[in-house]
């Protein structure tokens, strides 16, 4: 039903758009929005900060795009120029590097959230799907970012990088010469890294955000069985908080928060610029991916060269690869075929790979 | 019968394969022998004439495949036995001086070992019959000659002065040539005995650098510039210009080594030029004119070294707070490039070009100063603004958090889930 016209300027504007926009319908919907509140309703922030965080990056990387030469011979220079001569550039170039590592950070915690609060179970399996894609688009825009100002750490990285890429069973030698537009990372690298980073990610970034927000209207969001169990068992439901402006003012907060601690990073620890990669020297001692990367890093690292007839990095990356499926198809597997939830399997997987991933990414820092 | 060459072949090739080295009787007979005897035949198997196939008989004489000693040492198989020290050089240059065999063997290798070794001073006192004097086998050693290359070689570039000094350490050796015995012991005081020895330079000067190899002399008192300006070129060509090159050259003295010295040359500092250390004192008051020209250098390259410092410590705190100041550390390596002029131009002995190359560098300290100044400056001003922006940030939360309070104040959450 379309609004009341009343007599203001305002009130025409606002009915001159319901008109057209149906924002009785969006009113409507919001104000019956609601989010479930219960012990562990903190984690249903992280989705938003997560959000949050990619959207500073969008306006970051825009302001970076207007100075950045994407070539092997400027690319780092124009970085160097961005941080010293821009005005405020140092601060949009080393937000735009913490927001993103924040965002992966975020992301994990958003991932594990859904996990041990059983959010990915049915009718949720395509959510949990499209979210479990997000984050593989976050570390592809993190490995396709990390090469972009041409320093060494950057460039020794993403040949290893691309190197494990040519290890894939069958495909690996295309695909790797595919990642760098030849048999070597070079100039072409950078160019087709820039493309994936601004171009190609983003676009499907932006249509599989729009997909996962879509699906968490569609399905609402979940609460952990053992709290609709408690509530049901003395005969009422989970209590509900507005989505807005309660939940909203509350997102608000934490969105907030995350710019005063992206802003503290930012100042006090700038994103280093290192030295301009140079193809012809030797790889620097103790070379590293970003932090995201280490835990399989450091794995493939700890494998054998040969393992029996197979070499160990191939080994290493079918594991991975077989290990990842699995969990992508974690809500087929989550329950059995008689319904039943496998709550101890996916709890215990959940910890393994916490832990795992914690420890392995320590130890990859520290050697 | 049209296939007997193929059965030729098939008969030989394993016959070739078993069929090994040649026999060495020598080597054979000399490892079951023992002490002395047996010493050469042990060592040779390190020796890089073994290696390439040579064996005792090259140099020895004699008939390597007799396993009869008497007919394998006979005179009518040519065997020579202990070679006489003053024909040592002779019997190396048989191969070390034939192009065409050393081509076989390693194609850029000298042949003019022994040509120079006729020039030097162990040469000519080998040919006037001083046979304590050294000859090939005394710098190379005998039986087991490695490459120059190998680092276990006597004449490895890392440890070549000792083996000089094996003899030239030696005072009851050097007695009779009337010759200081202490040029090892101030070599390794020296700077180039710490790039050889410590940093493990290998392009370092040792002892064979200045003085030659094979034919070792000591440069003359003319040659000192050049055997020096051989690595310090640009020196070399300053002091050449220079009022001291006509001086030294009329008192006979030689040119470099009077101000640094010879075997212990020091890291050159300004402490030569002014001071209680000064080297120009040994002829110049510190008084003089010239002492006052040495003193006003010594200030002018001092005052760059310290303003190039300066800078590097406020760069160098301004990237430890991840200050972006590259551009500034790389224009450092400039004002670094002034200091070494400005010492380099000393040996012109004109103060006008210490102070022309020290004047651009201390422009570049100050320049580079000023930019690791203007970072801190920068990185106080973010400190203020992130303070300034985390408390708008704070105070944004708190006005948040008490509109949720004023919101819920009396209302608590919905009971019911209504639309999801």
């Amino acid at each position: 039903m379309p609004l009341a016209v009343g007599k203001g300027r305002w009130e025409r504007g606002v009915a001159w758009l319901d008109e057209r926009l149906g924002l009785a319908s969006i009113r409507e919907f919001v104000a019956h929005k609601t989010v479930p509140v219960h012990s562990g309703t903190l984690w249903y922030y992280f989705g938003g900060v997560t959000l949050f965080l990619f959207m500073i990056q969008v306006a970051t990387g825009i302001l970076l795009l207007l100075y950045y030469r994407p070539t092997a011979t400027e690319a780092y220079e124009s970085v160097q120029f961005i941080m010293t001569r821009v005005q405020f550039g140092w601060l949009i170039r080393s937000i735009h590097s913490w927001s993103a590592n924040l965002m992966i950070l975020a992301a994990f915690i958003h991932m594990f959230s859904v996990v041990f609060l059983r959010a990915y179970r049915k009718p949720r399996e395509l959510t949990w799907l499209s979210g479990v894609a997000l984050l593989a688009l976050a570390l592809g825009f993190g490995f396709s970012g990390y090469l972009l100002p041409w320093n060494t750490i950057s460039y020794f990285a993403t040949k290893v990088g691309t190197d494990m890429a040519g290890s894939v069973p069958w495909a690996g030698p295309a695909l790797a010469r595919f990642l760098r537009g030849g048999d070597d990372v070079g100039g072409a690298t950078l160019t087709r890294f820039f493309g994936f980073h601004v171009a190609v990610l983003p676009a499907v970034a932006t249509a599989l955000i729009g997909l996962h927000l879509m699906l968490v209207q569609r399905h609402g969001i979940s609460s952990p069985p053992w709290i609709e169990k408690r509530f049901a068992a003395s005969g009422g439901r989970v209590p509900q908080m507005r989505f807005f402006p309660n939940f909203f003012l509350r997102e608000m907060m934490a969105w907030y928060a995350a710019l005063g601690v992206l802003g503290c990073l930012a100042a006090l620890f700038p994103w280093e610029l290192g030295d301009k990669a140079d193809p012809f020297a030797s790889a620097p001692a103790g070379i590293r991916p970003e932090w995201y990367f280490l835990a399989p890093f450091y794995t493939l690292k700890l494998i054998p060269s040969h393992v029996g007839f197979m070499e160990g990095e191939l080994l290493g990356l079918i594991g991975f690869g077989l290990l990842a499926l699995g969990w992508v198809l974690l809500p087929f597997w989550a329950t059995n075929r008689a319904g039943v939830e496998r709550t101890r399997l996916v709890t215990g997987a959940g910890v393994v790979v916490v832990a795992y991933l914690a420890t392995f990414s320590v130890l990859g820092y520290l050697k | 019968m049209r296939r007997a060459p193929i059965w030729l072949a098939v008969g030989l090739v394993p016959a070739a394969l078993a069929a090994g080295p040649p026999k060495d009787s020598c080597v054979e007979c000399h490892a079951a022998l023992a002490d002395e005897l047996q010493k050469p035949a042990l060592a040779f198997a390190t020796d890089i004439h073994s290696q390439h196939g040579f064996s005792c008989a090259d140099c020895h004489g004699g008939d390597r495949g007799a396993d009869d000693a008497e007919i394998a040492m006979s005179a009518a198989h040519g065997f020579k036995g202990k070679p006489a020290r003053k024909t040592v050089p002779q019997l190396c240059a048989r191969c070390h001086s034939d192009v065409g065999l050393m081509r076989r063997y390693n194609p850029r290798e000298r042949v003019d070992q022994y040509a120079e070794y006729q020039t030097s001073v162990h040469g000519k006192l080998i040919a006037s019959g001083d046979e304590a004097a050294a000859t090939c086998i005394d710098c190379h050693s005998v039986h087991d000659i490695r490459a120059v290359k190998d680092p276990l070689a006597p004449v490895h570039p890392l440890r070549l002065p000792e083996t000089c000094s094996r003899c030239h350490s030696d005072a009851a050796r050097m007695a009779k040539y009337k010759i200081p015995t202490n040029q090892f012991a101030e070599y390794r005081q020296s700077v180039h005995w710490e790039a050889l020895a410590k940093r493990r330079d290998l392009s370092a000067p040792s002892c064979a650098s200045c003085h030659g190899n094979h034919g070792a002399t000591p440069p003359q008192v003319s040659s000192v510039a050049a055997v020096c300006g051989s690595c310090h070129a640009m020196m070399e060509d300053l002091y050449d210009k220079s009022p001291h090159h006509d001086v030294f050259a009329g008192m006979n003295l030689g040119g470099c080594v009077v101000c640094h010295s010879n075997h212990g040359v020091k890291m050159p500092s300004t402490a030569m030029l002014a001071g209680e250390g000064s080297v120009c004192k040994q002829c110049h008051e510190a008084g003089s004119a010239e002492g006052q020209i040495a003193a006003g250098m010594a200030g002018a390259i001092t005052k760059l070294d310290s303003s190039l410092k300066s800078s590097d410590a406020v760069l160098t705190q301004a990237a430890r707070s991840g200050m972006e100041v590259s551009e500034a550390v790389m224009k450092q390596q400039d004002g670094r490039e002034a200091l070494v002029k400005a010492r380099v131009a000393v040996h012109t002995l004109d103060p006008a070009a210490v102070l022309k190359a020290a004047d651009a560098g201390l422009a570049i300290a100050a320049e580079t100063r000023r930019a690791g100044e203007a970072a801190l400056k920068e990185r106080d001003f973010r400190r203020l603004g992130l303070i300034f922006a985390l408390i708008v940030i704070a105070v944004t939360i708190v006005g948040l958090w008490l509109a949720v309070r004023a919101l819920e104040r009396g209302a608590p959450p919905l009971e019911e889930s209504g639309r999801r």
